[in-house]
């Protein structure tokens, strides 16, 4: 008996720290991903006309800033289980406030942002604080702020918008990095947020908490993770964000409107999960997640040099989707299908032996 | 001991247990604020109910978001959720209207034949990714509502439906009424008595719940779970597609809007109407009260003078205060029975 037991745990392997490192970090999710995004950038620079010319990094990063920057909190919250569906609304508000304090009130644009950007921490606070201590589905309670701040946002401003902003804001904004470069300033401020959410998910005693709520939440509780504050804060920063974003927002096309961004929610957490992140949570690394964005970014903007209109586009990204979650589960099943045949092969005699055993077995009964 | 029962049986006689369920129930809650709704716009105004076009479209305007909401409920019941109803509607909305422009002679019931049948096919799709791919339906279903949007669009191109495609019986059925009441509200009612008799009654109907109130444990009491949650999909779906050809009869028209931002405010009735969103509790007449409550306030507003614009919010609050109302019941009777479980150890 106690041999037994010994033995076990003599040949005890961890399968996932039984291949070399080199396996472990390459086949990944993320790296997947990564690989999908360079194979697009290759094949698009042989065969897309005008993909190689600076103008369209340029525009590509302008367009998919917003999804970038929001997809860093969005991460971590889907990481712990939750999802926050109100990031557009909010990116919306805080984009009607910017026009709305500037041109009613009379403040500067960096005050109104300042004011635009509390309020957003305001709103993901709101979110927190139902889903994080109240208790409440974070789905349902989205849903309905998603209404809340989007109706706010409409009614402040109706159907007008608010286009007097001064030019020294808006060209910041577009600004290039350095003159001539295809970067634009935005990534700037982009990859500081990056730094910070990197190096709170991957590498704090916070992040790892982050991963222990979404495997078990009450497991984190015990090992002790303060869950409820871990969530509450990740709304928090989901919210802040996400007026950032409705600042740039405002300022790169140069007006303000209740509807901006509407949908843009979609894209965000359709780029999340692309990135290798799980909708149950507990897995993901922001790494995929800024490939999966960037992948989005390039084949619409390769699509749409190749003149197919936005509708192909989201038939692409759709699919694109839905092929990338069902792929874990698609490997799944093909794995096991392989090791059932590997069986059935190897064990002709195996089973025969089994039988013998269990005809054993009932004699001895 | 072993006798002694966790609560015990209630004390007061059937009708009063009857009448007091019936006063504790969400729907009656729900249905009164609707009522109040009602009242105090027609109040302020008298034509909001009093006048036959406000009886119409009290009754008429809620019909889409009712067949929505009803199918919906059945996804939510199950633990699922179905985010693609509104691009479903849109894409069988214009599948309707094209239809006429192909074969002008076609009989309406074969129309409504055929947008259900796509709309049931479409949700079949969602349904066969969901129960066989192992994946979270708000996942696929994130994935065909861009999808199925894009299929639309790319399919309508600039080209619009207009009301001259369409045959004027099949647009008459927009304004029609039976009784005062109109046809496309009948049809939403046809389909709320049939779906919620179903789910009350039938063994089909209660697995649905069970499978959502703990997936794991329908497993493994041998419930047919993926077929009940495909065919739930598929309900769903034929639901959104009813009601994409009841939008081509209503509006007359079909744009590349049509059905936009409608998954959230189905999801949203449902909830309004107390359907949990992690399954196996709530009914679709809740789904469909709360459907009348959201469209009847959207009109109301503007009659009590606040400006529509800020429709939205209202319904985001009354969203919101509906699950936070949910969740201070639902820790109240937790407390009760934690109570009553301590009380049976004392003694």
């Amino acid at each position: 008996m106690t041999s037994a037991t010994l033995d076990r745990s003599a040949s005890r392997t961890y399968p996932a720290y039984s291949r070399p490192l080199w396996r472990r970090a390459l086949f990944t999710r993320e790296f997947a991903v990564i690989a999908l995004l360079i194979a697009v950038l290759f094949y698009s620079n042989a065969n897309v006309p005008n993909f190689d010319s600076p103008l369209t990094m340029y525009y590509l990063f302008l367009d998919i800033a917003p999804i970038l920057l929001i997809a860093l909190p969005m991460t971590m919250i889907i990481i712990t289980g939750e999802i926050d569906l109100s990031v557009a609304s909010v990116v919306g508000l805080s984009s009607v406030l910017v026009g709305v304090l500037h041109q009613d009130a009379g403040m500067s644009i960096p005050v109104a942002g300042a004011v635009a950007i509390l309020v957003g921490a305001v709103c993901g606070a709101f979110n927190g604080f139902l889903v994080a201590y109240v208790g409440l589905p974070s789905l349902a309670v989205t849903i309905g702020t998603l209404a809340l701040y989007r109706g706010i946002a409409v009614g402040l401003l109706g159907t007008k918008a608010v286009t007097d902003f001064p030019e020294k804001w808006t060209d910041l904004a577009k600004e290039r990095i350095t003159e001539g470069s295809s970067y634009p300033m935005i990534l700037v401020p982009f990859l500081v947020l990056a730094i910070v959410f990197v190096a709170l998910l991957h590498f704090s005693p916070f992040g790892r908490g982050v991963y222990e709520i979404g495997l078990n939440d009450e497991a984190a509780h015990f090992s002790g993770v303060d869950v409820e504050r871990t969530k509450f804060w990740l709304f928090v920063m989901a919210g802040a964000v996400s007026a950032f974003a409705g600042i740039y927002y405002t300022l790169r096309f140069g007006s303000a409107r209740g509807d901006n961004a509407t949908g843009l929610e979609l894209q965000v957490i359709a780029a999340v999960l692309l990135g290798g992140v799980s909708i149950f949570g507990g897995r993901g690394a922001l790494h995929g997640v800024l490939a999966g964005a960037v992948l989005i970014g390039v084949i619409s903007s390769a699509m749409r040099l190749e003149s197919y209109t936005v509708n192909v586009i989201n038939i692409v990204i759709g699919t694109l989707l839905v092929l990338s979650v069902m792929s874990t589960s698609l490997l799944a099943w093909v794995q096991g299908q392989l090791a059932r045949r590997r069986v059935s092969h190897s064990s002709e005699t195996g089973q025969r032996r089994q039988a013998a055993a269990a005809t054993d077995s009932t004699n001895e009964r | 001991m072993s006798d002694t029962l966790l609560v015990e049986p209630s004390a007061v006689s059937p009708t009063q247990r009857v009448v007091g369920g019936l006063l504790r129930s969400r729907e009656i809650a729900v249905g009164a604020v609707l009522v109040l709704v009602v009242v105090l716009t027609t109040i302020k105004n008298p034509n909001f109910l009093f006048s036959s076009d406000g009886w119409r479209d009290l009754l008429l305007s809620p019909s889409l978001l009712l067949l929505l909401a009803v199918g919906q409920t059945v996804v939510i019941i199950t633990r699922n959720v179905d985010l693609s109803v509104g691009s479903i509607l849109g894409l069988t909305a214009y599948f309707t209207g094209k239809l006429f422009v192909d074969h002008p002679g076609l009989p309406i019931w074969v129309v409504f034949l055929a947008g259900t049948a796509m709309g049931a096919l479409l949700g079949l799709v969602n349904g066969a990714l969901v129960a066989f791919g192992k994946v979270p339906a708000l996942v696929i279903t994130l994935g065909t509502l861009y999808i199925y949007r894009g299929i639309f669009l790319s399919w309508a191109g600039s080209d619009r439906i207009n009301a001259g495609d369409m045959p004027s019986d099949f647009l008459a059925l927009g304004t029609k009424t039976i009784l005062t009441i109109p046809v496309l509200t009948i049809i939403g009612f046809v389909v709320l008595a049939a779906v919620g008799y179903y789910l009350y009654t039938a063994r089909g109907g209660r697995e649905l719940y069970a499978i959502g109130s703990d997936p794991d444990a329908a497993v493994l009491y041998g419930l047919p779970t993926r077929t009940r949650v495909l065919s739930a999909f598929v309900l769903c779906g034929a639901l959104a597609g009813l009601a994409g050809v009841v939008y081509a009869a209503r509006y007359g028209t079909v744009s590349s809007g049509a059905g936009y931002g409608m998954e959230l405010q189905a999801v949203g009735a449902a909830v309004i109407g107390g359907v949990a969103i992690f399954g196996g509790s709530g009914t679709v007449w809740g789904a469909a009260i709360g459907a009348f409550l959201l469209v009847t306030i959207n009109r109301a507003l503007p009659v009590v003078g606040i400006s529509d614009f800020w429709q939205r919010a209202v319904v985001g609050a009354l969203i919101i205060a509906a699950i936070v109302l949910d969740r201070v019941f639902s820790a109240r009777e937790e407390r009760r029975l934690v109570a009553a479980r301590d009380e049976m150890r004392k003694s």
